[in-house]
Order: C-alpha cells, then structure tokens, then sequence
C-alpha cells in the first residue's frame, strides 16, 4: 500500500490508529476517580504529544539516519512560530497559509544555518549548530524586538490588519485560529457512563499532519535516499571513494528537518498563537535530542514514542505531589510510609527533570537503540523464554536476521 | 600514451620528500604493480591519484583529462575505483545495501535526491548488486552485517563495491596484507578472473611477491619517492638495483 | 582610550571564567579525548561550595536576650552562629565574612572527589563510544546535576557576598593620570582576575615542571604509545579528571560574589566555554585562556554604546559569530594541533 511493504503497512496502520484513537487511549480512567489525574485525553496535551512527535520525526531524519548531532534544531522550530503568528497578525486566522510559511521559513533558514554547519562534521558541527541556535534566541530577545516582541513574546492584537479576514470579531475580541472555517479550538466532548472523551478539531489536524510527516520520514528511510544518509553515517570516506557527494545528501536532511521542525513550530503557533523566544533556547533543542535518543534514534517509530514519553511523563509526573503519594502508599506503616515518600518524592513534581535525566543516561549507556530497543530486547527475551518451555533448547541453529533497518 | 598519465609529481611533507619527480604510465587494460620497501612512497603516490593528496608539482591524467584539484567523488565518477589496505566499507549496513549504493552512484552520478523511490523497487539496481555478490562468492552472506564478517570477507565485498562501478582503473592497496596463504590465492584468482573477464586496467600496490608476480604485466619499483626500474616482471626479477633497494633497507 | 582601557578591564573576569572553564574541559578532552557536556555543571557545584559554606558557617542556635524586646514586648529571641560563640564574636564574623575565600579550601577535595567519581563510575565507560555519545550523557548528568542542586537550594539566585574588606571599586583612572571615577574597577573582580591567573598558571606549572605532568603532556600527544610504555595512564588521567574538576569548581567558588548562583549558571556557561575551546583549538590549553580572554574582552568591547549604536545586538552574538568565523576558516581554531578532532 503506497509503496510500502507490508511491515511498514502495519506500522503505519498502527500509528493512524494511535492516533485516531488518542482521545480515548489516553483517557483510561473514569473522570471524577482518583485515578483520572493520570488521564492525559485533554487537547492540549494531545496536540503536543502530536506536534513534538512531528518535531522529533524530523530530528531523527538528520541525527538518526547521518548521525549529525544538531543541538539547535529548536531554533527552526521558533522560526516557524514566529512567522506562523505573523501570517495571523497580517494575513487572515486560517492556519494553512500560516503553516505553509513556517515551513518555507524554517527551510528557508535551515538551508542557510546548514549550508554553514555542515563545512564542518562531529563535535564542532554541533557547536556549530550551537552557536547559531543561540545567536537566532539572543537576536530575538534583543535587537529583533520589532519582529519578536522581545521578552513579551509576539501575540495577536485587536489592532492587527489581517487583510484577508477581521481584526476583530463582533464581539470585539481577537479572532481564533480556524481551519477554513473550524475553529481549532472546537472540542466536542462525549460522555460514555462515567468516561469522558474530548475531541478536538485542533488535536485531530496535528494529528492528520503527524501521520503525514510520519508516513514520508517511513518512504525517506526505505529510500535510495535514506540508504545513502545511513552510509553517510556508516563510512563517509567510502561514499567518497564510490563516487558520491557527501555534502548535498546531509544538507538536504539537514533542510528536511529544519522544516519538519518549522511545520512543529507552525502547528504550535495555530494552536495556540504565541511564540516567544525561550522556543529557541538551546535547552529546548536539547529537549528534542532527549526525545529521539529516549525513543530509538535512527528507528522509525522511536521518536513518536519518545515525545510521547516524555510530554506524558512531563505533564503526570509534574502533577504527583507529597499528598498523592501518601495515598499510594497509605497500605504501608506510617513509618514505611513516610521514608518512601520522603524518598520518592525528589523525583516527582518539580524533580520531574532529575528523574528524566537519569532516564535519559540509563538509555543512553545502556540502551543505545533507545526504547524501542528495550522493546525489541524483552520480546526477544520473551519468545526465547516460551520456546524454552514447548520444545527445550532449539537444536537448529538460527543465524540472527538482521533487518534492513529497525523499526 | 597510457590509460593513467603521472608526469614529475613532487610531494614533500615538511622536510620530508615524499616523492621526488614520479613518472609513471599505465597501460589500458594491464596490470600494473607498483613494488618498494617500507616508506618508498607508494601508498602517498596512490593517495596523489585518488585526489586525497594534491602534488606539491606536476601533474596526474587519466584517460587524456587532468585529475588534480578534483576532489574523491568526481575522480571515482571519471572510472577510478579504490580498494583500501585495511577494508573501507559501510559497517552499519547489510552486505547487499552495501552493494546497493556503489550500483546507485554508477547509474545516478554523484548525487540524486530519490527520497521516494524504494530501494526494493529498484529492480534492476538489486539484480545487480545480487548477480556481483554470487560472482565473488558471498551470495550466502547477503543480508548480514558488514562489520560482522570475517577480514577477508570484507576485502571482497570492498572489492565486489568497487568492481560493480565497473570502473576502468582499479587501484589496489596491498590487497592481501594480513590474509592467510590461501585466502592470497583466492585472492589472486579472483584478480586473475577480472582480468580476463573485463576492460578494466590495475593498478597494485604490494608487498608480496608471489602476488605480485602472478599478476603484473609491468612492475615499477619506487625506492625513496622516485621509482627506480620499470619493466616487466622477469627483467625485474634478479635485477641488481632492486635487490640493493630492498637489501640497502634490510641492512 | 579611557573607554578602551575600562571596557579590557570588564573583559577581564569574564574572560577569566571563560578561561578557566575553558582549560578544565580542554584539559578533559586532550587527554581523555571526551567531550563533556556536564562541564558546565562543575562550575556551577564549585560556586555552591560557596553557598554551601557560608550557609554552614551561619549555622546558629536561638538564645533569648531578656534585654531587649521585639515589637510586641516579649523577650527577643537572637541568633548566634556557631562559629561566632566558639571562636568569639570577631573572629566568628571575621570567619563568616570570609566565606567565600575560604569555600576554596573546602571546594578543592569536593570537586577533587566528584571529578574521580565521576570519572570512575560514568566517564570510563565512554572512552571508546563515539562523540556523540559522550556528549549525550555527559549532557543527562548535567541535568541531573543540576536538578539535584535545584532540589536543595531552590531555583532563585542566592546572593553570596565577598568579604567586606573587597566591596568597593578601585579607581585605576586616577592611578594612570585620568580624572577620577572613569576608571573604575571593583576589588573582588579585580581579586578574581589575580586567581585565576594563579590558577592557570599553577596548571601549566604543573604540567610543565612535575613527571605526572609530564607524563600527562606525551599522553595526550599520543596515548597509545605512553600506554605502551607500561606507564598505567589511566590513573593518571583519572587525577586529570579530578584536576579538571577542581579548576571548574574553583573557578565557580570565586565567580559566587560576581553573579550570584543559581542552579542553571552551568548550563549558561557551558555553550559559552565550548565556543571558547573551539575558537582557541581543541586540545590547546595555551588556546584555550587566550581565546577565554579574548572572547570575554571582545564581548565587553562589543556591549559599549558607541559599538552597539552602529551595529545593532552585536553584544548579543560576538561570541558566536567570532566562532563561527574561525571554525570556518581556521578549523583548527587559533592554536589547535594538527590531528586533533579532524575528520
């Protein structure tokens, strides 16, 4: 099915479904139980878990598959926004053509930061990345006041032109972001018993737009394309000596993601229009490095499942305070009780980001493939124990397949 | 006038004379076996021709047009292939993708932006790689991974990459340091086949005279940058100014 | 001239942290060739070494003084730190006002044995991963790092004073025959610089004058073969580590008064002295300070009215733009070795 084998079929199918199905997925819990703060079914966290898979799907194009590690890709990301919110400030509230432009944009751009970066390969590529990232932040906060608003961040105003649609509602407020006509932030909520499950127009468009961008990442990398990027990570001394250009090849994934992350940026400013320069900051480039490496970096569904990770986690671990976890381990003695909320406690809440780091090391020392990798470990581990079982110890012997690239 | 033109190179590193005034011409369709001790300068002398060093002077030509100043990729697309002393290959990928791009560079050139064609798809471009990989004998080894074969089997899939570019002029770096007795043999044969099978012109850097001897139809002998003899392998043989180069460096 | 005098002046204990977090991570990387991103975090460890000890020095217990009254007419309740009731009320404030000089005593075997844990229980396990790697955990220990330090003091900068004797400012004008309060430069600035030249150049003495340096030195020009010599180098770089810790944290210790710490300074610091290390030539030491000095002089020059007037946020990115210039044209950067990170 449009060109895809059967395995990336299914994996396809399998992230439509996800997907589409997200607003019931991730509302487990019946609303109004104690379990329900783990529900992560509302729009804006679902829009996010959607757009930062976006961002990190095209990170991976570039550090997955060329091995370039770029730590200021969120620079693209904040030039998407920005220009989305100028399209709504000028142009009209539809977020297509704002969308549109923060792609070109961010491609735009990216063909320039990377044109530059890729002279160089390695650590100083990614100082290099680095160093432009955090110029594009310092510039916005200061001298591009006029374009970025500076600290307060760009936002929409009554006085707007928005030539193509209104400057200001009749009721005299700012206008909503819509897509020819939907309002993106239109949720329909439906009530089944004690579950509620909310449906967002804004949610379901990021959504549509993230199985897209999923679906090309899938055709780049069973590509000649793609083949030729993992050689540029394999052996760039023998694509040399085969004849082919390194440079062209990691400049145009360098331009494809810097526009995947623009789209992000983009669809963050339609849900929501803002942008505000912390959006550059090099930790927030750092934050998308973590998703892809968390997920599997180089395998296809690894950064989808990173962002997930960490936006749930972010949101649910952010929410578990002292009190909660004394009603977890209420069963305990108090004294029992005590020391283990004493010690769980540094890392919810607030410490959300002490837990993520040491995660984030864990993986990285341990499980370079990330968690798909830990996945595809513990089903190994899984199928080997059940063969054990039915026929012993299997006599032939199997030469490990390898596939022609992770999933 | 030869297939590979080298004209009064100079190459110093430092106070070092790497090379000093190199002719050489390498007759179309021969092989030709470049031979000297430790640090006679052969290998800086095939870096000169790959475009990885530039000569300080002179000048390299192949087949009439001038490759100096022209980077890796561009002088592999004129019909010069490479294979390394230790093997350059794509240890990341499987033995057939590593046989799947040399296919692509030959038919597409340096670069091409096929983002949405499937390499599965490719039909042609992977009878190719299969039909190359059977004829040096690693067919069974098709999907495994190319840092987990054996040395010499790397050097035969390097060898099989480059044969696939179906390049004029192929250039060996001693392409039997480190390999057992047999494996030398193999070696040999296979270069014998190619020889006889293509138009293809060699160009052999080596240590071992038992190869060396099987295959050239010219030898020249490089001592201390500049080549000393050039002839055929039975003059070479016994004559006295490369006995003293080896033995000068022996003693 | 007045002008150009002051802004070196300004550049001078900017470009001395830079110069020292510089060193330390080039220190790092010439002889275990890792790259650390948590570098950063070491700095900012060494300036909570300060807060740290001036939080214990200030340690009291609560006796009421029937003398006096609080406004509500009980008797006040007053504190008296530990130190002041063991070593008497002078010396006790004298020791508290001197917190932070003294941090440097306490800081020295912290950051010494953090360097070696750290080493021994994360960094030797990436000597033969690839770069990338190195700088992927290096960068989730910063974070944690950082989060551990944010768990204890909080996330708002804790102002921590020089001792008194250092507030104030130096008017170098009136000494060089100018008018007074042009040239004007604050004591503990003017402390700082004299540290760190101590500092760096204890560093180099060390390296230049003692067998271990010396060893250092060869195994940095080539590993493999002082490796061979049956010289156990991996000791050696371990204290390396320890070393380069040391220097960071030291570095943070005295940068306390300056700008007052908080639990992200490493990471702001960071980004700056990897620009630092490339524009000076990886593995350079000597690059290294000069390119800390002179980017931090550089950054002062380019924040003058005059300069900003004309090119408009140049403050904001001289830095960066200085290093994308010379990694651009001089991959080496301004004393690199030929063969260092080259690929």
């Amino acid at each position: 099915m449009l060109g895809l084998d059967k395995k990336d079929t299914t994996l396809l199918l399998v992230v439509i479904a996800l997907a589409m199905f997200a607003p019931f997925l991730l509302n487990p819990f019946p609303s109004g139980s104690a379990m329900a703060q783990f529900n992560a079914g509302y729009p804006d966290l679902m829009q996010r878990f959607v757009i930062f898979g976006i961002f990190a799907i095209g990170f991976n194009i570039l550090f997955g598959l060329t091995g370039y590690l770029s730590f200021g890709h969120a620079a693209f990301l904040g030039v998407g926004s920005y220009s989305a919110v100028w399209m709504f400030k000028l142009l009209s509230m539809n977020v297509v053509p704002a969308i549109l432009l923060a792609m070109v944009i961010a491609g735009l751009f990216s063909v320039l930061i990377g044109f530059v970066s890729l002279r160089r390969s390695g650590i100083y590529f990614s100082i290099l990345t680095l160093a432009f990232a955090q110029m594009s932040f310092n510039l916005a906060y200061s001298v591009l006041t006029p374009i970025t608003n500076g600290e307060t961040g760009l936002q929409l105003t009554l006085d707007d032109p928005r030539v193509l649609g209104q400057s200001a509602t009749d009721q005299g407020g700012i206008p909503v972001t819509n897509f020819f006509g939907i309002e993106m932030r239109a949720t329909h909520t439906l009530d089944v018993g004690a579950w509620s499950f909310d449906f967002n127009a804004g949610y379901y468009l990021c959504a549509i737009i993230m199985i897209f961008a999923f679906y090309i990442s899938l055709r780049i990398f069973r590509s000649p394309f793609g083949l030729m990027l993992r050689a540029v990570k394999s052996n760039q001394q023998r694509l040399n000596y085969t004849g082919l250009n390194p440079k062209p090849y990691t400049l145009a994934a360098f331009i494809i993601s810097g526009m995947y992350a623009g789209l992000a940026g983009g669809l963050m400013a339609s849900m929501d229009p803002l942008a505000g320069a912390e959006r550059m900051q090099w930790t927030a480039s750092g934050e998308v490095v973590l998703m892809t490496i968390l997920g599997g970096a180089g395998t296809l569904i690894g950064p989808v499942l990173g962002a997930g990770f960490i936006k749930y986690f972010e949101n649910i671990f952010s929410k578990i305070n002292d009190n909660v976890l004394h009603q977890w381990f209420a069963f305990l003695p108090d004294g029992m009780e005590d020391t283990l909320v004493f010690l769980v406690h540094p890392f919810v809440g607030k410490g959300w980001h002490l837990t993520l780091g040491i995660l984030f090391m864990l993986v990285v020392t341990f499980l370079p493939g990330g968690l798909v990798e830990g996945g595809q470990r513990l089903s190994r581990l899984l199928r080997r124990g059940r063969k054990d079982e039915d026929a012993g110890p299997d006599p032939e012997h199997h030469p490990k397949e390898t596939p022609h690239v992770a999933e | 006038m030869g297939i590979l033109e080298v004209k009064g190179v100079n190459k110093r590193f430092g106070g070092l004379q790497a090379l000093g005034d190199v002719n050489l011409s390498v007759a179309e369709n021969t092989v030709h076996a470049i031979i000297g001790p430790n640090g006679a300068g052969k290998s800086t002398l095939l870096n000169c021709l790959v475009g990885k060093l530039i000569p300080d002077t002179g000048s390299v030509s192949f087949d009439g047009k001038s490759v100096l100043g022209r980077t890796p990729f561009e002088i592999n697309q004129m019909g010069i292939s490479r294979v390394f002393q230790t093997p350059e290959i794509f240890g990341d990928l499987t033995v057939f993708e590593n046989m799947v791009i040399p296919a692509f560079a030959r038919r597409d050139g340096s670069f091409r932006m096929h983002a949405f064609e499937s390499v599965s798809n490719e039909k042609d471009i992977c009878i190719k790689a299969e039909q190359m990989l059977v004829d040096v004998n690693m067919q069974d080894k098709i999907h495994m991974h190319a840092a987990a074969l054996s040395r010499g089997d790397k050097r035969r899939l390097e060898m099989a990459m480059c044969l696939l570019q179906e390049p004029r002029l192929l250039l060996l770096d001693e392409p039997t340091a480190g390999m057992a007795r047999a494996d030398t043999n193999n070696t040999i044969d296979l270069l014998k086949e190619i020889k006889d099978s293509r138009d293809i012109t060699i160009c052999i850097i080596e240590h071992d005279m038992h190869v060396v001897f099987s295959l050239a139809d010219r030898i020249t002998v490089l001592a201390q940058g500049s080549p000393l003899v050039e002839d055929e392998p039975h003059n070479i043989r016994g004559n006295p100014k490369v006995r003293e180069a080896y033995l000068g460096e022996a003693a | 001239m007045d002008a150009i005098l002051l802004q070196i002046l300004n550049g001078l204990d900017k470009g001395s942290a830079y110069a020292l977090i510089a060193l330390g991570l080039t220190l790092i990387f010439g002889t275990l060739g890792v790259v650390n991103f948590a570098h950063g975090a070491l700095f900012m460890l060494g300036a909570f070494c300060s807060v740290t000890l001036s939080r214990l020095l200030t340690l009291s217990f609560e006796t009421i003084d029937e003398t006096k009254t609080d406004f509500l007419g009980n008797p006040m309740k007053v504190k008296t730190p530990y130190v002041e009731a063991w070593f008497g009320p002078e010396t006790g404030a004298a020791i508290i006002d001197w917190a932070v000089p003294l941090s440097i005593l306490f800081a020295i075997p912290i950051m010494i044995s953090i360097g070696f844990a750290m080493e021994r229980g994360l960094i030797k396990h990436f000597y033969k991963r690839p770069h990338a790697d190195q700088i992927l955990v290096t960068f989730g220990l910063a974070i944690v790092l950082q989060e551990i330090i944010k768990y204890f003091f909080g996330a708002n900068p804790i102002p921590t004073p020089a001792p008194d004797v250092f507030k104030g400012s130096f008017d170098f004008g009136v000494l060089l025959g100018f008018d007074p309060n042009v040239i004007i430069y604050p004591y503990w600035r003017m402390v700082y610089f004299l540290f760190a030249m101590i500092i760096i150049g204890g560093v180099f003495a060390f390296l230049q004058f003692t067998t271990f340096g010396m060893v250092v030195r060869a195994g940095m020009a080539d590993r493999e073969t002082v490796g061979l010599l049956g010289i156990d180098i991996d000791k050696r770089f371990t204290m390396m580590f320890g070393l380069a810790a040391a220097v960071a944290g030291l570095a943070g210790v005295m940068y306390a008064p300056i700008n007052s710490p908080n639990y992200h300074m490493g990471m702001d610091f960071l980004v700056l002295s990897f620009v630092v290390v490339v524009v000076g030539g990886m593995g350079s030491l000597p690059g290294a300070v000069l390119a800390g000095f002179l980017l931090g002089i550089l950054e002062s020059f380019a924040s003058m009215t005059w300069v900003k007037s004309i090119l408009p946020g140049i403050d904001q990115i001289i830095i960066y733009l200085v290093a994308i210039i010379i990694l651009l044209t001089r991959p080496r950067g301004l004393m690199g070795r030929k063969g260092v990170m080259e690929d």
